[in-house]
């Protein structure tokens, strides 16, 4: 079987790189796609990151009690950490992170600012909900002043983030499915070109099972061929795009070899279903 | 039996049109040998490879392959290289090669369609005495053709007229 897909691939070198390259490039729409989700996920990420609840408390609090909240709010499970920054801590921050008011900051003589406990959570628990609830048990406490989290863009961020996961997964759907048409159309060609010979084997009396495996051999390798080749073509598109964005991130590997095995895959089905066709006709 | 008889049933061997399944077609087409007018050989390839190509496809055990392929074409009386691509062949050679073809599984019935449609007259009765000689050997062999002075030439074939798709005579010739 082996041997008969392999010599096909010998006998119409061109028809076979055609087909390899209509596969491939069907499939390199699915990688640029795949690199850019990939990316965007990336940034996503980063931006939820600092996704964290701020809780204010009042100057009349002593330590032991800021100690206990501190200490309430890491019992949480999907509290990464809880960072007290005292009134000085705020000051500095402030003078550092907003120089247009260091003046201002540097005349005043009381510090207005209040002391803070920065809570950040696991990454899994960067929801807006975990957020509000570790908020309100914050806020149930007498000498906090407030809890906040960003509420409002912390909402639209998760909503974008909802909406940016279903149009991928939409345009996602759709470029498969191109690719898979186009593998199929591309091995229908093929098989269409070697009709003759399918027409002989069929006369000389050949089982269906040995005109049919050389065909599925075939689509494989054309579908993994054009896979690698998909995979080589969105290397290069990352590497010219590096130029233009240096934090740019290669798709992770299982994501190529799941593109590469989905590529063999489409290409044994797509030929099994245009040889089954072919063969009820002759 | 690619197409099925619009009326009547065709037995091959115990195996009847009206009953036999696609899964068991193969069985039915390793009966018959087929021969056209236009050769249907595999372009680009020698006569050793189309006559190879027919035992590869039903199984034959890969080490008889050449040996066998080669025994068919010079019982077909097939005297150019083996080797030599099918393009290069005359019209006569080349049918040769699809004969050799037609027997690779031994079958019981070499059906012949229009067999000598594009030959010339000495290349049309070297292939009905190759026919005759198949024959002798027990292969009954049956030609399809248009050709009426080709029947005439063979008084000891039995004849059947079709008109139409309908048989209008079915005499068997009394040997001469």
């Amino acid at each position: 079987m082996t041997r008969e897909a392999v010599a096909a691939f010998r006998r119409a070198p061109t028809l076979t790189a055609l087909s390899a390259g209509m596969v491939g490039l069907s499939l390199y729409v699915v990688g640029l796609f795949s690199l850019v989700t990939y990316n965007l996920q990336i940034a996503l990420s980063t931006i939820e990151e600092r996704v964290e609840i701020v809780v204010y408390i009042r100057d009349s609090a002593d330590q032991s009690e800021i100690d206990a909240l501190r200490a309430e709010l890491m019992a949480f499970d999907e509290v990464a950490g809880a960072n007290h920054l005292s009134k000085s801590d705020a000051l500095e921050r402030a003078q550092r992170d907003l120089p247009e008011f260091g003046q201002l900051f540097l005349e005043s003589e009381a510090n207005p600012l209040p002391q803070s406990i920065e809570v950040t959570l696991n990454p899994e628990n960067r929801t807006p909900e975990v957020a509000a609830k570790i908020s309100q048990a914050a806020q149930d406490y007498p000498f906090v002043e407030d809890a906040l989290y960003g509420e409002e863009w912390v909402d639209q961020l998760f909503a974008l983030r909802r909406i940016g996961f279903a149009i991928a997964a939409a345009l996602g759907a759709v470029f498969a499915m191109v690719a898979a048409l186009m593998i199929g159309l591309a091995l229908r060609i093929a098989i269409f070109a070697r009709r003759e010979e399918i027409y002989i084997m069929r006369l000389v009396g050949a089982r269906s099972g040995f005109i049919r495996g050389p065909f599925l051999l075939e689509g494989a390798l054309v579908g993994l061929a054009g896979g690698t080749l998909a995979a080589g073509l969105t290397y290069v598109s990352y590497r010219g795009l590096s130029i233009y964005m240096s934090d740019a991130a290669w798709i992770p590997f299982n994501w190529v070899a799941i593109g590469l095995i989905a590529g063999s895959l489409f290409g044994a089905i797509s030929s099994a279903v245009a040889i089954h066709r072919h063969l009820q006709e002759v | 039996m690619s197409d099925l008889p619009s009326a009547g049933e065709i037995n091959v061997n115990g195996y009847s049109s009206n009953r036999v399944t696609r899964r068991d077609l193969w069985k039915v087409r390793r009966l018959i040998g087929m021969v056209f007018q236009d050769f249907r050989l595999l372009p680009g390839r020698t006569a050793l490879e189309n006559v190879a190509f027919a035992l590869e496809v039903t199984g034959a055990p890969r080490k008889a392959i050449s040996g066998r392929a080669k025994r068919l074409l010079a019982q077909v009386g097939f005297t150019p290289e083996p080797s030599a691509v099918v393009e290069q062949l005359s019209g006569g050679e080349r049918q040769r090669v699809a004969i050799a073809r037609a027997l690779a599984n031994d079958p019981d019935i070499l059906l012949a369609d229009e067999p000598t449609g594009n030959l010339d007259e000495h290349a049309t009765r070297e292939i009905l005495d190759l026919f005759q000689d198949i024959n002798k050997n027990g292969t009954s062999v049956l030609i399809a053709t248009h050709d009426t002075h080709l029947i005439g030439r063979h008084p000891n074939a039995r004849v059947i007229e079709l008109d139409q798709g309908r048989l209008v005579n079915a005499a068997q010739a009394e040997a001469s």
